[in-house]
């Protein structure tokens, strides 16, 4: 029997093997940010323990950092938070991307930009979304701040292997649907715990056709599913993806490694602990309506009843939801009206998903009650998209267009949704409060969100002309 | 961390399945640079009305729950961000176990590392438990040798965890410096590593 891509990346990396343990794993990538490490290096300093391996970690800082008049931080609380990041770094000698590089951005964003995520690695960070650099074929998952500390101490883990999972997509997406909508319908369909305790490997011709960036919105996701990790066998898209960037050998020492690459990727015959087949066909633009993301409907489609569900668990789940978001049993989709649209967040704010907000919007006018806010995934991605004057066509059509970020995706720095209004945006969790207390947001597609903005209320993409000026 | 066998408490009931991390803590306390003082930021929205007002509805603010350190949840309880503030918040809150038919995976272990019994039981034994704390609190007692949740009336059940994470809290043992005992495995797999891969 064959191997899958996940049971040869975990047995190129146990260190130490023990009957009652789990596996002690090697860590060859360490990504951290500003919010989940300050506990971590100060438990290093309290039992005098050094950074095994600087040279295997990467630090940026991106939860709280402003997104606009980046000079003059008002907020204390989080500027102590980045300077205690610098002081960190530069004390355990961690390469830094701080918010004055050109390389900032989203962890999540940068690490394939720069070329450190690579298919076969392991790779760590604190952050649940770290599944997003499994695009490239690494197993990649986020950790806790004890785990943030082990690593730095040790660049091990302690960890069970996961099962697995397949997730295959097959059949063509229809003219208007987004990876963003596979992922969104696939939570729709099996629910927020279907991956836990597992690691999804996605494949099929869905997958096969889409490009790095779409591959990594889905494995962004992941974890809305319950897995901690999410990837897909690496292929020629991944190894074009990563020629010629910063940290990828180069000349025939490239050559190698895509070899090595090559050999990493699942078995025709590979074994799994589950399948899941979807076809591709069937798969619509996706809005949210509830407080998770598996609350979530085709835009042509309504809000369900309590009728539709069997238990009073899942009942009672609706009715506290739609109460949290002022909508109704039975409302379509499409009436939905909003206040408010973020394009961004290490799901959709990459140059790919800023292209396709801009065609939709290119020419045409923000509507008179929507506030609409674009903030790339990193300061690279921003330069990219004003050579190419994206940004002029957002702030012409009445965006506002902002420095990298996490933002709006989770409201830690200034940018809040006020109390009550809904928000279309292209993050990941809707969850009760995350943008902002008493926020109501709608998880959509860069397309969806941009003609939500044009609109006031979401409308079908596929029935909208697009790039048409 | 000094080891945790059995201990004996009040427990609270918060029936709500997919409880998520930016509940058990929302976002805005996330930028302290301390691993304590979280516990008056626990459940925040929930247990605060606009202005810091006390919702009184809410479980954990009625009177006869204060003191609780044993929490009665339903499925799926934890998902969502890696945020290890979500275990500190309810370990300053007191609270020393958590008991659900279902944890997320990052928070479960999160819970583990921070000394906080995240106990795994049955639909039925959950929905019991979740039922009775409605009407009452009540004191359960957790053994964790034995594995096992009792109350005073006859309720008892057993609960699984691995010998591993078991032998840890028990012993209140630091998972770093056990790591460090197998510096030279480490080192000698790393140059190996390299070796191979000519890095
Ligand atoms: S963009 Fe959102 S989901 Fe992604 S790392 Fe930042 S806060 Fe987390």
């Amino acid at each position: 029997m064959g191997k899958s891509i996940v049971d040869k990346i975990w047995a190129e990396h146990v260190v130490h093997r023990e009957e009652g343990k789990p596996d002690l794993l090697y860590i060859d990538l360490h990504l951290v940010h500003e919010v989940t490490s300050p506990q971590a290096f100060s438990g290093l300093r309290m039992k005098n323990r050094k950074v095994r391996r600087p040279d295997k970690t990467f630090a940026t800082m991106d939860h709280n950092v402003p997104t606009i008049n980046r000079t003059q931080i008002d907020d204390q609380v989080a500027l102590n938070q980045m300077t205690t990041l610098e002081k960190n770094c530069l004390e355990f000698g961690v390469e830094l991307a701080g918010i004055d590089s050109p390389e900032q951005g989203i962890v999540h964003v940068i690490g394939p930009e720069l070329g450190l995520t690579q298919p076969g690695k392991t790779i760590v960070c604190g952050d649940s979304h770290t599944s997003t650099h499994g695009a490239f074929g690494a197993l990649a998952f986020g950790i806790g701040t004890s785990e943030v500390e082990h690593v730095l101490a040790t660049q091990t883990l302690w960890q069970t292997k996961p099962k697995t999972l397949k997730l295959e997509i097959n059949g063509e997406l229809a003219k208007g649907v987004t990876a963003k909508d596979v992922i969104l319908y696939v939570l729709a369909t099996y629910g927020i715990r279907f991956g836990t305790g597992y690691v999804i490997e996605y494949c099929g011709d869905v997958i096969k056709n889409l490009s790095m960036e779409e591959r990594m919105t889905i494995c962004n996701m992941s974890i809305e599913g319950g897995a901690r990790a999410g990837l897909v066998s690496p292929d020629e898209t991944t190894f074009e993806y990563l020629r010629g960037r910063k940290n990828v050998p180069t000349g025939e020492q490239f050559d190698q490694v895509v070899q090595q690459w090559k050999a990493i990727a699942s078995d025709s015959d590979a074994e799994y602990d589950k399948v899941i087949v979807v076809d591709g066909s069937d798969i619509a633009p996706m809005v949210s309506w509830g407080t998770n993301p598996s609350m979530t409907a085709k835009v042509d489609a309504s809000i369900p009843r309590q009728n539709d569900y069997q238990t009073e668990l899942e009942k009672d789940s609706l009715v506290r939801a739609l109460s949290y978001m002022g909508l109704s049993e039975g409302q379509r989709i499409e009436d939905i009206k909003i206040q408010h649209v973020f394009i961004g967040s290490c799901t959709n704010s990459r140059i790919e998903d800023i292209r396709a907000a801009a065609e939709v919007v290119k020419g045409k006018q923000v509507h008179p009650q929507v506030r609409a806010l674009v903030v790339p995934g990193s300061q690279q991605v921003k330069k990219i998209a004003e050579a190419e004057g994206l940004d002029k066509i957002f702030v012409d059509a009445g965006f506002e267009w902002r420095d990298a970020g996490c933002s709006m995706c989770l409201s830690m720095n200034a940018d809040v949704v006020p109390n009550g209004e809904h928000c279309a945006s292209t993050s990941n969790r809707n969850f009760e409060g995350r943008q902002g207390a008493g926020a109501r947001t709608h998880l959509v597609s860069p397309q969806m969100a941009a003609a939500a903005a044009l609109n006031g209320h979401f409308v079908d993409i596929r029935k909208v002309t697009v790039g048409a000026v | 961390m000094s080891g945790i066998k059995e201990f004996e408490g009040k427990a609270v009931a918060l029936d709500r399945a997919n409880v998520d991390t930016d509940q058990i803590i929302p976002k805005q306390f996330l930028k302290r640079i301390e691993k304590t003082g979280f516990g008056r930021f626990l459940f925040y929205d929930w247990r605060y009305q606009a202005e810091g007002v006390l919702n009184e509805e809410f479980e954990l603010n009625k009177p006869e729950n204060q003191g609780a350190t044993i929490l009665i949840a339903n499925e799926n309880f934890g998902c969502g961000s890696s945020r290890e503030h979500a275990p500190w918040a309810l370990l300053d809150y007191g609270f020393k176990a958590v008991i659900a038919p279902s944890f997320a995976d990052i928070f479960h272990q999160n819970c583990l590392k921070n000394g906080i019994v995240p106990i795994v039981l049955t639909e039925e034994e959950v929905g019991f438990l979740l039922a009775k704390g409605k009407e009452n609190s009540f004191t359960l007692s957790i053994d964790l040798e034995k594995q096992s949740v009792t109350d005073h009336e006859g309720f008892s059940a057993q609960f699984p965890i691995s010998q591993y994470w078991k032998a840890m809290l028990v012993n209140g043992w630091d998972e770093i410096e056990i790591t460090l005992q197998l510096d030279d495995k480490i080192s000698a797999f790393e140059q190996q590593r390299e070796t191979a891969l000519q890095i």
